[in-house]
């Protein structure tokens, strides 16, 4: 999975990280914080090759 | 035996034995179901992805120059209405030793228990397909499973016409499947391959041997030429030595299976949305619409939410107001549904008022748990 940019999205109320939102190709991703999940998965593999997630707003 | 112990020893055979009941494990099968798009998608090679029939997926590393088209085509040997259709756009003579893709369907392991797998009671695994091409050539098909890394492939040939292929492989007493959600038994169709895959004797038995058993030295390549095709419909992977006749369900049915792994919240027929509104929600200040989805079926994890356009795209209906949306965000969201948030930069609304979250063009947005 090409990942072109990630970027924490922050829930509102409790002003904590709830999902990572993603670029991938010509897709926009909202990726739930959940280490079943696939697109999750790849994150991580991103981020182990030295990439990093933005912070939220 | 009298009849009626006949009758009854008849029944208990139909009722236990390999032709009763739910026989096929694979999921759309038939590529009946194909709700990321049921029209042709370009330019596939350069990444994995599930691209057009629903469970089917695009698995490539080693970075081949090759390309394909990939469709649902309303074609198939008698009975069968949809294939799976790849066409060569590219081709790829010059394989690196890394290069590999198939296609592929991944089954939870909580879904092949039935296989006893790692047992001394393992069971025999059929699986029956059919096949054709542009010409005659030899693909491989395999199984891998995926916690303890043991495999087993064969051989099968493809003509110009469709042909049911048939394989059977023992069953494996190394190697207990668990019995979870995650991705454990992966049925594979080999399309293409170095020699990091090739270069040793296929592995016609269950191995752990590696990589270089994989798939056969004797295969064709995909690439080979523009004018490749591969067509496959009407797979099956069932318990037993006996490929039985394809078990054909309804559509309803098989989009209930499919819709565990990816659900189309924004339909469209003829280009245009059938539901354009997609959610309801709740303004939450200015700036936030709080929605929340209730998914049709429990999903296998918490899906991941996939616009193939930008926030964009979308507007937020608020009493006789539309704004065009500028951000969005899944909060909360579960297997069977949540959360999700749409931001509208521009401000202007007013906190408790009622919200739809609309779409006017023809995207997709499509909630994925795939493996």
């Amino acid at each position: 999975m090409n990942i072109a940019s990630a970027k924490y999205y922050k829930d509102i109320r409790t002003e904590e990280n709830c999902s990572i939102n993603i670029v991938v190709e010509t897709k926009q991703m909202s990726v739930p914080i959940d280490p079943a999940n696939r697109h999750y998965q790849a994150i991580l593999e991103w981020i182990a090759e030295g990439n990093t997630i933005e912070e939220a707003d | 035996m009298t009849k009626a112990a006949e009758l009854a020893k008849m029944g208990e055979v139909l009722t236990n034995s390999q032709i009763g009941g739910r026989r096929n494990i694979v999921i759309n099968g038939g590529m009946n179901v194909a709700q990321r798009s049921s029209s042709a998608v370009t330019g596939i090679g350069a990444s994995d992805g599930y691209f057009t029939c629903d469970r089917w997926n695009f698995n490539t590393n080693g970075n081949s120059a090759g390309r394909l088209t990939m469709s649902q085509a309303s074609d198939g040997p008698s009975g069968f209405a949809n294939c799976l259709k790849l066409e060569c756009t590219t081709a790829d003579t010059s394989i690196a030793a890394a290069e590999r893709f198939f296609i592929e369907q991944k089954l939870e392991g909580q879904d092949v228990q039935q296989l006893k797998k790692g047992t001394s009671d393992a069971e025999k695994i059929t699986i029956s397909f059919y096949v054709k091409g542009h010409d005659s050539a030899t693909y491989t098909v395999g199984l891998y499973e995926g916690t303890s890394g043991r495999k087993i492939a064969a051989t099968f040939p493809v003509t110009t016409s469709w042909v049911r292929q048939t394989v059977t492989f023992d069953g494996d007493t190394s190697g207990v499947i668990p019995d979870n959600n995650t991705a454990q038994l992966h049925l594979r169709f080999y399309l293409h391959a170095g020699s990091n895959y090739t270069s040793g004797t296929l592995g016609t038995s269950w191995n752990a041997d590696g990589n270089t058993t994989q798939i056969s030295s004797d295969g064709n390549s995909f690439f080979e030429s523009t004018s490749a095709t591969f067509f496959l419909t009407g797979v099956q992977l069932e318990v037993g030595s006996q490929a039985t006749p394809f078990e054909h369900r309804s559509y309803g049915e098989e989009l209930a299976l499919c819709q565990r792994y990816c659900i189309d919240l924004n339909p469209a027929s003829g280009g245009q949305s059938t539901s354009p509104y997609l959610m309801l929600g709740s303004v939450y200040n200015s700036t936030l619409v709080i929605a929340n989805v209730s998914l049709p079926h429990e999903m296998r994890v918490a899906p991941t939410l996939i616009l193939t356009g930008d926030a964009g795209n979308f507007s937020v209906v608020e009493v006789a107001s539309v704004r065009p949306c500028t951000g969005f965000g899944v909060n909360g969201m579960a297997s069977s549904g949540g959360g999700i948030n749409w931001t509208c930069a521009g401000g202007g609304m007013t906190g408790g008022n009622a919200a739809l979250i609309y779409v006017e063009t023809n995207l997709r947005c499509i909630m994925d748990s795939e493996l």
